[in-house]
């Protein structure tokens, strides 16, 4: 069975980087995969991993991680300003962070706007979940 | 004649006081991208020795290895570099995948090398002052290992070059890549054959001009 769960921000918000880490990895080691809202930071990522390398021992392999996101490449000034407002407000709540372990998820594969997961099956096969 | 007394001036006094700046340089990316390849490459071209053991077994470097005072010449100019070689950064490592290569024991001690070899990766990210990210380029350049490496080497505001890795296979292509990142400079280069270097180092000069 495959489990997932989802973490809204306001779960994470109060949380630090520590705290954050030890949340996500808790869950991914219970072998469900995580559906967050919003992202880490870039620093919170790379701790992410480096956290992932010290816990890797013959029952957890690590983890297959992604984020999608909304690029703001082509958005008028003034829908920037106002999504940069509500992100200093609010937080930033913009997109979507998948992490699971490697012994449940095979791949990720991702484009812009599409995340293709890739799942170990009984019979070994992959199996593909899209979202 | 000028020339020649003039660069015999700048070698002679950059000598006596030591002011020749080291530009600390890393190169990052996922296993098997092609880091060591590229970083002996230009311990070769220019200093005459290579630096990294190379093979086709992933996590092959697993230790940070530095090769001080690197001097790299273009169309007059020159830039010195530590050339740091990293182990590169994966989020998963399991010593099943490398059984096909060596017995159990050997691969568990490699696995665990390997996982230490990420750790020092990541930690040595402050250290460096500039990055060149390296990227199979016959592979999916949306992977997240270059996502976070690109993301954190932009929240620290280190330069960064990405190379485009393996142009010479059939599947290579720079484009794809120049797509996922278009706010970088991107140069595809096979460091196995030394494939477009003269771009590489020129774009190398334009960033740490």
């Amino acid at each position: 069975m495959l489990t997932l769960q989802f973490v809204p921000y306001s779960d994470m918000e109060a949380l630090n980087t520590d705290e954050r880490i030890k949340k996500l990895l808790g869950i991914v080691k219970s072998k469900s995969i995580v559906m967050m809202q919003g992202r880490l930071k870039p620093a919170e990522e790379s701790k992410l991993i480096q956290e992932t390398m010290e816990q890797i021992d013959k029952d957890f392999k690590g983890i297959e991680i992604c984020t999608i996101y909304p690029e703001d490449k082509e958005m008028e000034a003034v829908r920037k300003i106002k999504k940069e407002f509500f992100r200093f407000v609010l937080g930033n709540r913009d997109g979507m962070t998948i992490v699971g372990p490697s012994t449940v998820i095979k791949e990720i594969k991702r484009d812009p706007n599409k995340i293709q997961l890739y799942t170990f099956s009984k019979d070994s096969k992959k199996s593909k979940r899209r979202r | 004649m000028l020339k020649l007394i003039t660069e015999y001036l700048q070698s002679f006094f950059s000598q006596l006081f030591g002011s020749k700046k080291k530009i600390k340089l890393g190169f990052y990316g996922a296993p098997n991208a092609g880091k060591s390849t590229l970083a002996n490459r230009i311990c070769k071209d220019w200093v005459g020795e290579e630096l990294s053991t190379v093979s086709k077994i992933p996590h092959e470097t697993r230790n940070i290895n530095i090769k001080e005072s690197v001097t790299v010449k273009h169309k007059g100019k020159e830039l010195t570099f530590n050339v740091v070689d990293t182990p590169g950064i994966a989020t998963k490592i399991d010593y099943e995948d490398f059984l096909k290569f060596m017995n159990k024991s050997e691969a568990k001690v490699r696995a665990k090398e390997a996982t230490k070899g990420v750790i020092e990766s990541i930690k040595w990210l402050d250290n460096m002052d500039g990055v060149v990210v390296v990227l199979d380029s016959t592979l999916n350049p949306y992977s997240q290992v270059n996502i976070t490496v690109i993301g954190n080497l932009a929240a620290r505001k280190i330069p960064v070059l990405l190379a485009a890795n393996k142009i010479d296979m059939k599947k290579g292509s720079v484009k794809k890549v120049e797509a996922a990142f278009p706010q970088y400079k991107v140069v595809g280069i096979s460091a196995e054959k030394g494939t477009n270097m003269e771009e590489f180092y020129s774009s190398l000069f334009k960033i740490f001009k």
